[in-house]
């Protein structure tokens, strides 16, 4: 069993997906093996959905290819591959009864009839709904009629099912049940399961394998507890479970600097005064006596979860979150300990610290002192500054400098807000226009993927002649 | 105020069908004048043992039913092909559907007609039972693009890929699937074909050469000749027959949103 579970069924090569311009996949790479439960996990948006209908059949990427067992099937049907698909809304035959939606697949296949009537029933079996084979699907409450659905597409023996977030349409508690009920028929089948779903709770307690996409690229591909303990960047921290995420300084191998003191981690190879992204998740932090920790912060409120107690706490200007089975009160000094392990160093997603680009003088005017540039065919007008008209000028800007415009003046349209993580004084926020990615603060929280105007402060810029731009 | 609005109401019946009533009461009537001279069925069976009426009749079924049957195979085809355009495309050609309801009967009779005769001479045919079937197809089938359209658009898309996911190729799916799904929309383009087929007038004179007969051009001949109770009879059959397919299709629509209500 080890041994099969090793084995690649499907896998994707540098899949490209565009729609008018817009890049829905960028040269993504996945392997999906025989007998797992692979969940792919991101935002809205962010190309989930579409890898899933690439591997179903409906939709041809652009670039790259798709492999079953080794053969390509790029341009190969729906109806020619050998994996099938529980869609969003279910996607019943209203017209056919339960026994005739389930039986459907094998029907087309011309299997005989004695076979299609002991396959149906069990199946039926499988998925907990004995005895409905005469029920009319519309009769049918959600969580029965999503049964149906995988019935119908399991009964057909893929390699490979497919699921579009078939939990979305259900209640909490139904949703639960079925999450459970999933991963037994999933085993029971021991057939591969592809997930698609926005949930991380959903992700983690089904999966064997997690892939985090953000954006058309996958963040991360890993085993649920991987992915929650050693997050790759702050987007998958902050995407899959609670988090405190912090910037610090990677002073040298296993010496970290969060919020000016030095801790001891685990990590190697960042180099040296490298600026990081840390996470800390909120169970692993120990109250202790203020004395007996480095890090001493005030409770400022105290919630009880049940399980645990959830406070927050301000440490040097920073809100952290702390779960513990201890409450402190609201206003009590501690001390926040944190052991090496714990600590996951992460590179930055926005490598450098100010956003720097390069911007042509469209229009100046010496006696006024002012310059009109053009940024990604958007027009600016700068004060306090003079440049030739038809000088490249480079241009860098604080993360401060940018915010979401709510006016029409002066900004680049339809930037896509690709990550927005709280850092425990202020929201750091990635966005992506047409040329490039942007580094903003923030501290208004902004929806993940959308799209929104995006404007400059050149106050605070840095602004020089392009180097070697005279020449040409 | 509850009172006037009846009264209202009553008034306006009335008046919309006074004269069909008079039409069915004196189909009844005794006598071959508009005096009223006692109740009898003898216009009824006269009607059924004149041999004309009952050919004119056969002739008018046939027309409709064919009519219908390729009004609706050519307009589900039609507003799965219109559905598929996307934009300024599509509007045009759904307008294009649309002018030729709105069009005059007359003026569409005239171009039919226009067309056969042009036709008739250079490839040697005469008008007839052809020509009449063509021309209530070329006006029934956007009837059925009206009908089949919306269905199409409420369609859930991702069932049409469910039956391709489940091993049916491109054919079968719609065969198994789609069509079932826009038959609601099918069969009231149909009925509404076959109404309006039964009741054309206008086309059917243009279009019919010099033999072939339905029963609305052999009503229209026979008040030329001499006025017989006849008529009446005939007439009160024919709106009979309409306001049940109208009915047919009344019911079944409501079905059809009850059972869409019920799906939400």
């Amino acid at each position: 069993m080890a041994n099969n579970k090793n084995d690649v069924i499907i896998s994707l090569r540098d899949i490209f997906v565009e729609f008018d311009g817009e890049v829905i996949l960028n040269h993504i790479n996945l392997d999906i093996k025989d007998k797992e439960f692979l969940t792919i996990l991101g935002p809205s948006g962010c190309g989930k959905t579409t890898t899933l209908r690439i591997i179903g059949g409906f939709l041809e990427p652009e670039q790259g290819t798709v492999t079953f067992e080794g053969e390509k099937i790029n341009g190969l049907p729906p109806y020619k591959r050998n994996v099938n698909t529980v869609f969003q809304k279910y996607s019943l035959f209203p017209h056919l009864n339960v026994f005739d939606n389930i039986a459907f697949g094998m029907k087309i296949k011309k299997l005989p009839k004695n076979e299609i009537k002991r396959r149906v029933k069990e199946m039926l079996a499988i998925v907990d709904l004995k005895g409905y084979e005469k029920r009319s699907v519309s009769k049918l409450s959600g969580g029965q009629q999503q049964r149906v659905a995988i019935a119908r597409a399991l009964v057909c023996d893929p390699k490979v099912l497919l699921l579009d977030e078939p939990l979305g349409a259900l209640d909490l508690k139904l949703r639960k049940n079925m999450q459970w009920e999933l991963k037994q028929i999933q085993q029971k089948t021991n057939t591969a399961f592809v997930y698609v779903t926005h949930d991380q709770e959903e992700a983690l307690t089904m999966s064997d394998t997690v892939v985090v996409m953000n954006n058309g690229v996958i963040e991360q591909i890993g085993a649920p507890a991987d992915v929650y303990n050693e997050p790759v960047n702050a987007f998958v921290a902050d995407f899959i479970g609670e988090a405190n995420i912090l910037n610090g300084t990677m002073l040298d191998d296993c010496r970290v600097k969060i919020l000016g003191e030095e801790l001891e981690c685990v990590d190697k190879g960042f180099g040296q005064n490298t600026p990081v992204d840390i996470v800390i998740r909120p169970e692993d932090i120990e109250v202790v006596k203020p004395e007996e920790a480095k890090l001493v912060g005030e409770v400022t409120e105290v919630v009880f979860k049940g399980v645990h107690y959830e406070m927050t706490v301000m440490c040097k200007g920073c809100e952290w979150i702390i779960h513990s089975t201890e409450c402190s009160p609201v206003g009590s000094k501690i001390g926040m300990k944190i052991i090496p392990f714990n600590i996951q160093i992460m590179n930055k997603m926005f490598l450098a610290e100010k956003n720097t680009f390069y911007a042509e003088v469209i229009s100046a005017s010496e006696e006024e002192n002012k310059i009109t540039v053009k940024v990604e065919d958007s027009e600016f007008d700068i004060e306090n500054y003079y440049f030739e008209t038809g000088s490249t000028l480079e241009i860098s800007l604080p993360p401060r400098a940018l915010s979401i415009a709510g006016d029409g003046v002066g900004h680049i349209d339809d930037v896509y807000i690709e990550s927005v993580i709280f850092k425990g004084e202020h929201n750091e926020i990635i966005l992506e226009s047409d040329e490039q990615k942007w580094l903003m603060q923030s501290d208004v929280d902004e929806q993940v993927a959308t799209y929104v105007p995006l404007k400059f402060d050149f106050t605070q810029a840095e602004i020089k002649l392009k180097e070697g731009a005279n020449e040409t | 105020m509850k009172k006037l609005t009846k009264l209202y109401t009553a008034l306006i019946i009335v008046f919309m069908y006074m004269p069909i009533v008079t039409l069915i009461l004196f189909s009844f009537n005794n006598g071959k004048t508009t005096v009223w001279k006692g109740f009898t069925l003898r216009w009824y069976t006269d009607l059924f043992r004149d041999s004309q009426i009952i050919s004119s009749l056969w002739n008018t079924l046939l027309v409709a039913f064919l009519a219908s049957i390729f009004a609706t195979i050519l307009g589900t085809m039609a507003a799965i092909g219109i559905n598929n355009f996307k934009g300024k495309k599509k509007i045009f050609i759904q307008n294009a559907s649309n002018i030729e309801i709105l069009t005059p009967d007359i003026v569409t009779g005239v171009a039919l007609m226009l067309m056969f005769t042009m036709l008739g001479t250079a490839f040697h045919f005469k008008m007839g039972f052809v020509t009449v079937l063509l021309s209530h197809i070329t006006f029934c089938t956007p009837y059925v693009v009206l009908n089949v359209l919306p269905r199409i658009r409420h369609m859930d898309y991702s069932v049409y890929e469910a039956a391709l996911d489940l091993g049916c190729n491109p054919w079968q799916a719609f065969r198994k699937v789609v069509i079932h799904e826009l038959m609601p929309g099918m069969v009231s383009g149909f009925l509404m074909s076959f109404t309006f087929s039964m009741d054309d007038f206008v086309i059917t004179y243009f279009t019919r050469g010099s033999a072939f007969q339905t029963l609305s051009i052999q009503i229209y001949s026979m008040t030329h000749q001499r006025i017989s109770p006849k008529i009446n009879a005939l007439s009160a059959l024919l709106f009979a027959a309409i306001l049940i397919l109208m009915l047919i299709v009344n019911i079944k629509d409501r079905k059809v949103e009850k059972q869409q209500a019920q799906r939400v």
